[in-house]
């Protein structure tokens, strides 16, 4: 569990480079909220020995901040915290018992029931010291919704847009941890040496997003954004690297979590490009997490013995 | 694009525990003989042997004890010259008690049967035909020393309609610790071949092949020079991954069949035959001197043992003795295991006579013989990953565990060889092979009422 955390260092720096002092703090009241939470409800509700110490609330509570914008209001990130690990990890079980991914639940609930609140990022690069941070700008993905909407081509929007090596770096809008690829990637790549994930719902998930993307890019190129902006924007990074790869909501099979790397990529881009939302990847992941029982029904390994090579 | 020439193995699964081949310097050292021994007369798969001596009885060394019952029997031999003391239930290494021969010591050496070539010298012409082979075999009590304990004679008979290629020769001992068959490798090279050669003729074939974990290059090596004249004999390095030295894992590696899961699943169904080294060189000494199974080589080890090493071991010392031997009983002494810490079976007493399927004994300190805190599944797949035989050891665990024994059975719980990969890996400490273990006694016994009905 230590690992991940580690992994989780670099889009922390990021998030104070780029959000400054404010983002840090959200991070940590979300751990200390999920933490408290936990053990609240394991110590005196469930009555049973707490088990913070695992590490896997501090892990959601990281997921979760990454996944709120700087300026949330405190309330809302305890109260995230308090969805995330009350209702969508501790009421099935607890941990290994959860069909749905908890920092997501927690995030969906924020945005269904706070929708302003969670959909106004601050203007990046800002200031980092002050906590002060009334000045909003839309993220690179909320322009791009916006303009084609009003009938923008995707071409006549590039100025407002960062460059793609802004977009790699994470000098951009959006939520805490989502921002840097280059950050996430340090931690991808930490997290396979360590193996502690394999590659499968990475690589099919920003593949999937990447390809499907370009299909339509292709057929339109000033109606769809280019795929390597797909990618690079919102949470597909974070989404593909930490959030689809939790063992407890992805399949136990090599087949089973290609199909559902590659289900996450598509439906991400469905919803983005034809969905209400300018961002598909907590929903997409959520309602493949849904379809994991069945993945895991009918993706079974290779049974020795039992195929060609059978004498 | 050039195909680049890649170490063998198995396909799927493994894992790499650490090899603790803390006696793979030790030459095969002799023992001094024991006071007693207890020779049990089950000690192979099949019917029972029955004793032909009575108490009061004295026998000589390498006299036959106990005759096979049938063809999937074998005999049993008095390992030493001396006095019918008891024939009794005694302790064994499954815990159970069972009808075992015991013979006192008379006397300070060997009383030698009168048909055993005791000469140092290598026997290399074969001049029994492959019947005579079988039945030499039978009498001389030779059951597969690799563990399993399968009559020999019976596996070179080959079935109508069945047919076998290839003769496998298991040198990869991929268990942690254990180093006997290494040490045989190295020592007994010219014998093992001559063994190889009597076991083709007996299958009437010409295609051998030895398979080694690369962590041994000097046996691989020695034998391979050892049988560099001779075409019918390959070897080969296998990578070091645990269970490499699996049957099914073996044949797949080495010839790339795959052998059909139980009930039907052996060797012979993918057209091998498949005989540890032990087994080998028993059978080199059982056709060309005469002699029959007394004494194997056992590997006594652990780290806190004062002299690990490599023992010849008459069968049924008390193991007490080999451990004696070794330096004595260390005290921080947790577990004595039967086999390597994968898959060997903790002893419930250290008076427990030595079988002819024991090769190796390895002794865990306190400190290790306990399992850790069992924990949640985290379901993060592992245990499917490094399971080799492509089975889900999270989900029949579980299934086991709630009584679904018959979807348990369709996930294939039977095909399990309980190699222990699972356990091993799992995080959260979860006794994944125990409730498997649990789920294929139910289920088997759900398919013998099935079956009869």
């Amino acid at each position: 569990m230590y690992s991940v955390i580690i992994a989780l260092i670099p889009a922390l720096a990021v998030s104070f480079f780029i959000f400054g002092l404010r983002a840090i703090l959200v991070v940590l009241l979300a751990v200390i909220s999920a933490v408290v939470f936990e053990y609240i409800i394991q110590r005196y509700v469930l009555k049973v020995p707490a088990t913070i110490s695992d590490g896997s609330a501090v892990i959601t509570g990281i997921l979760l901040a990454y996944n709120l914008p700087s300026n949330i209001p405190w309330g809302l990130v305890i109260l995230g915290s308090f969805v995330a690990i009350g209702i969508a990890k501790m009421s099935f079980g607890g941990l290994g018992k959860n069909p749905f991914n908890p920092a997501l639940v927690g995030r969906a609930f924020l945005l269904a029931s706070f929708p302003v609140a969670m959909t106004s990022w601050p203007k990046p690069l800002l200031h980092r010291l002050s906590l002060m941070d009334g000045i909003t700008a839309a993220t690179p993905l909320g322009i791009v919704k916006e303009g084609i909407k009003n009938g923008q081509t995707f071409n006549e929007l590039v100025p407002q847009l960062p460059t793609y090596w802004d977009l790699f770096m994470g000098k951009m809008g959006g939520c805490i941890g989502e921002v840097s690829t280059f950050a996430l990637l340090i931690g991808f790549l930490y997290l396979l040496y360590k193996k502690v994930i394999s590659w499968h719902i990475p690589v099919s998930m920003v593949a999937s997003v990447f390809i499907l993307s370009g299909i339509f890019w292709l057929s339109n190129p000033s109606q769809y954004p280019d795929p390597l902006f797909h990618i690079l924007t919102g949470g597909v990074m974070l989404g593909a690297i930490f959030m689809a790869t939790d063992y407890v909501t992805s399949p136990m099979t090599p087949r089973g979590m290609i199909i559902y790397g590659i289900s996450i990529g598509i439906l991400t881009v469905v919803i983005r490009l034809f969905g209400a939302y300018p961002e598909g990847v907590s929903f997409a992941i959520l309602i493949m997490n849904g379809f994991v029982p069945i993945i895991n029904r009918y993706c079974k390994p290779y049974r020795f013995g039992e195929g060609k090579q059978r004498a | 694009m050039k195909k680049t020439k890649q170490i063998k193995s198995f396909p799927q699964g493994g894992v790499h525990p650490p090899d603790f081949k803390l006696t793979d310097q030790k030459q095969i050292e002799n023992m001094p003989l024991p006071e007693k021994v207890a020779i049990h007369i089950s000690q192979h798969i099949g019917k029972p042997a029955n004793p032909i001596v009575k108490v009061g009885d004295k026998v000589k060394t390498g006299q036959l004890i106990a005759k096979g019952d049938g063809f999937i029997s074998t005999n049993y031999h008095a390992s030493i010259t001396g006095t019918v003391q008891k024939i009794e239930d005694v302790l064994d290494q499954t815990g159970y008690k069972n009808k075992a021969v015991i013979i006192k010591r008379e006397g300070t050496t060997d009383d030698w049967i009168p048909e055993v070539d005791l000469t140092p010298a290598i026997i290399k012409d074969i001049t029994y035909s492959s019947e005579e082979i079988r039945s030499k075999i039978y009498e001389a009590g030779i059951i597969g020393l690799g563990g399993a304990g399968f009559p020999s004679h019976v596996k070179l008979s080959v079935p109508d309609g069945k047919k076998i290629e290839f003769l496998l020769i298991n040198g990869v001992e991929c268990e942690p610790y254990l180093t006997s068959d290494y040490r045989l490798m190295l020592e007994k090279i010219e014998q093992l071949i001559v063994g190889i050669q009597i076991i083709l003729k007996a299958l009437d074939i010409n295609r051998a092949i030895i398979g080694i974990e690369a962590n041994k290059m000097d046996a691989i090596l020695k034998l391979k020079e050892g049988a560099k004249d001779i075409p019918q004999i390959d070897v080969v390095a296998l990578r070091v991954q645990y269970p490499q030295g699996g049957e099914r894992q073996l044949v797949k590696a080495l010839i790339n069949r795959e052998i059909p899961p139980p009930p039907k699943g052996l060797p012979i169904d993918a057209g091998c035959a498949v005989f540890n080294v032990g087994t080998v060189y028993a059978i080199y000494e059982a056709i060309q001197k005469n002699k029959p199974l007394i004494e194997r080589i056992v590997t006594l080890t652990g780290q806190s043992l004062k002299n690990p090493s490599n023992f010849l071991v008459r069968i049924g010392t008390p193991i007490k003795d080999v451990i004696d031997q070794a330096g004595g009983l260390p005290d921080d002494s947790g577990k004595i295991l039967s086999g390597g810490p994968m898959m060997g079976k903790a002893l419930a007493k250290i008076e427990i006579p030595l079988a002819k399927t024991i090769g190796g004994l390895v002794i865990i300190p306190e400190s290790q013989a306990t399992r850790n805190e069992v924990l949640e599944c985290i379901r993060c797949g592992k245990c499917v990953s490094v399971c080799p035989l492509g089975l889900e050891p999270y989900l029949i665990m579980a299934l086991s565990q709630k009584g679904a024994f018959d979807r348990a059975e369709q996930e294939k719980i039977l095909n399990c060889c309980e190699c222990a990969c699972c356990s091993y890996i799992c995080p959260s400490n979860r006794p994944l092979l125990d409730y498997i273990r649990l789920g294929k006694t139910v289920v088997n016994q759900i398919k013998r009422t099935r079956d009869t009905k």
